[in-house]
């Protein structure tokens, strides 16, 4: 349903808008002279009230064709022949009305006006459409930034990962002073750049992967040598813009249900490169199938997945699964290098 | 300090610093020897088994088997070698409920000062002394861990020691179950495992909309029936895909009319 008839007082605004428009029709069929001022507003007010209908309609439409991913040959042909079949209906309309009031032939000379208010207030309305709907977008972005940033800071407390890392600093601090200190380093650099992250809707990429290998570090010193990583980027992606911690959940998940599940540890290999315009990223490990914590509830790849798919559209794809003991999670996404 | 008097203890955790913490805070508080450290739940149940500790610190999330799983797979306690004590040492605080429940003398959440520590092993002497005077009763440690799951969480997995090997069995995998005396025998794949648990604790453990107790000795896969026929005036049998016949109770075939529908 139309968002406008779920808000009465924006309902009740939108109508009062289209009295203002019956009116300036009205007037716009007066004054050649050929139609009285109560034949003009007779005919004027169920046009209007007619097309108020109408133009609502572009809001299925412009959902379907949005404008990030939408051709324009495609748009342009959509909402043109959209129009044209409006103004046929409001035309038509307009005729049985005419003849309805014995307006009969006086109406003909107004016809190519009205097809011109027609269609232009179709387009308008359209218009409209799409910014009502980049508004609601942004809106959309500032919560998932705001929700990203939630998520970030849960990741920082996520019992998992902190306070093992203080369990690991409380062991080091008599047997490895050096490591230790080490350890709170990196655990500061990650919190660090996982601040402020919610503030901003889109990083470069090579931004993602230093927040990714700031997480990497300080697990490595929780596995030792049970955690080896293997990093392959191609440099033409470094500037491909993301949202922010999209690559951070694919690591958390390669070593929790991955490396801790295994006794000799195992290798996570990341890798991404730009092929033909769009952003390939792939992260890879082992995993035992037979360990307890091998399970995933994939809650942190669907919110990758959603964050991805409302930053691209459909056209992002996500997919992850096992192959005998290997777990590798990819998406692809168009490479966007400016706003 | 005599050795003879210290506790023997093996430490369960798979990752190195945080063993490398509880070897050192043992070494502060004394009388403790470590007789084994694994980092995993096979080599945990292993260690148990052979070494026969009086104490465990146990970690819950571990490769192979969790700290759960390694419990229910201690070898059944006679007098002449009483149970563990049982110290979890773990970062999560959720686990705590189910960890008590299984009889744990504490729980530690990492990262934890050393008096902390000592207090913990206070109550493992404490326990031990008290032992000395009243021999322990009641349900068996895998009752106890079994009873620790958390309720209305049926279990994926069960496991199972054979000697010095564990089977672990996917549920997805397990046709039936046969009560014989205080031990379940649970058939999977043509193959059977003893497992020491009864019939009834494993019961609240199956999903009961997989698995049914179609009989006082029977548990069965609804998946793996075939059919139920009629056996005598008053009794049924239900057949199973691979041929196997398992009595069906007049209680236990409400419960599978119910799950199934009348038309059973």
């Amino acid at each position: 349903m139309h968002p406008l008839f779920r808000n009465r007082k924006w309902f009740a605004a939108y109508l009062g808008l289209w009295v203002a428009l019956a009116a300036a029709l009205a007037a716009l069929l007066h004054l050649p002279g050929a139609l009285a001022w109560n034949e003009a507003l007779a005919l004027a007010g169920p046009l209007c009230l007619f097309f108020a209908f109408v133009c609502l309609t572009p809001w299925y439409m412009c959902r379907q064709l949005p404008l990030a991913s939408a051709g324009v040959a495609e748009m342009v042909s959509y909402h043109l022949g959209a129009a044209v079949l409006a103004t046929a209906l409001w035309v038509g309309l307009a005729r049985i009305v005419a003849s309805a009031m014995t307006m009969g032939v006086r109406l003909d000379p107004e016809i190519p006006q009205l097809i011109t208010v027609g269609i232009l207030l179709y387009l308008l309305s359209v218009a409209l459409h799409y910014m009502a709907l980049a508004a609601e977008e942004s809106r959309q972005a500032a919560l998932d930034a705001r929700e990203a940033e939630l998520r970030a800071l849960k990741a920082q407390i996520n019992p998992h990962f902190l306070f093992n890392c203080l369990n690991s600093i409380t062991a080091l601090t008599t047997s490895d002073p050096g490591r230790a200190r080490e350890m709170c380093i990196r655990l500061a650099d990650f919190l660090r750049s996982t601040l402020g992250l919610g503030e901003r809707s889109s990083v470069a990429w090579h931004e993602e992967l230093d927040l990714a290998q700031a997480y990497l570090d300080v697990e490595q010193v929780r596995f030792g040598s049970r955690l080896q990583v293997e990093v392959l980027v191609d440099e033409a992606c470094a500037d491909c813009l993301v949202p922010p911690l999209v690559l951070q959940p694919l690591i958390e998940n390669a070593v929790k249900h991955g490396i801790a599940t295994m006794v000799d540890g195992g290798t996570i290999q990341v890798h991404s490169r730009v092929l033909d315009g769009w952003l390939e990223v792939s992260v890879e490990n082992g995993f035992d199938p037979d360990s307890p914590s091998s399970r995933r509830n994939g809650l942190g790849l669907r919110n990758v997945r959603t964050r991805l798919e409302r930053r691209f559209g459909p056209s992002a794809r996500l997919a992850a699964g096992a192959r005998e003991n290997r777990y590798r999670a990819e998406f692809t996404v168009p490479c966007r290098r400016s706003e | 300090m005599n050795s003879r008097e210290n506790l023997r203890a093996v430490i369960v955790d798979d990752e190195e610093l945080a063993r490398q913490l509880l070897h050192e805070y043992l070494w502060e508080a004394g009388g403790v020897d470590v007789v084994a450290e694994c980092g995993d739940g096979f080599a945990a149940v292993k260690a148990i088994g052979e070494l026969k500790p009086d104490l465990i610190f146990l970690d819950v999330q571990m490769p192979k088997l969790d700290g759960f799983e390694v419990l229910e797979l201690i070898e059944p306690f006679s007098p002449a070698a009483p149970a563990p004590s049982v110290i979890f040492v773990t970062a999560y605080d959720q686990y705590a409920m189910r960890a008590f429940e299984a009889n744990a003398v504490d729980y530690l959440l990492k990262p934890f000062r050393l008096d902390r520590f000592k207090k913990a092993l206070d109550r493992v002497r404490e326990r031990i002394r008290l032992a000395g005077t009243q021999p322990p009763a009641g349900p068996s440690p895998t009752d106890l861990a079994a009873a620790a799951r958390p309720p209305g969480q049926p279990v994926e997995r069960i496991v199972v020691r054979d000697g010095s090997k564990v089977h672990i069995i996917p549920v997805a995998k397990l046709d039936y179950v046969e009560a014989q005396d205080d031990y379940a025998a649970l058939h999977s794949e043509q193959k059977s495992y003893l497992k020491q648990q009864t019939i009834a604790s494993l019961e609240t453990q199956l999903d009961p909309q997989r698995f049914v107790r179609i009989h006082r000795s029977y548990i069965v896969n609804l998946e793996r029936i075939a059919r139920i026929e009629p056996y005598s005036k008053d009794s049924r049998v239900t057949v199973l895909r691979d041929g196997t016949q398992l009595p069906v109770s007049r209680s236990g075939y409400a419960r599978l009319k119910a799950l199934l529908g009348e038309n059973v």
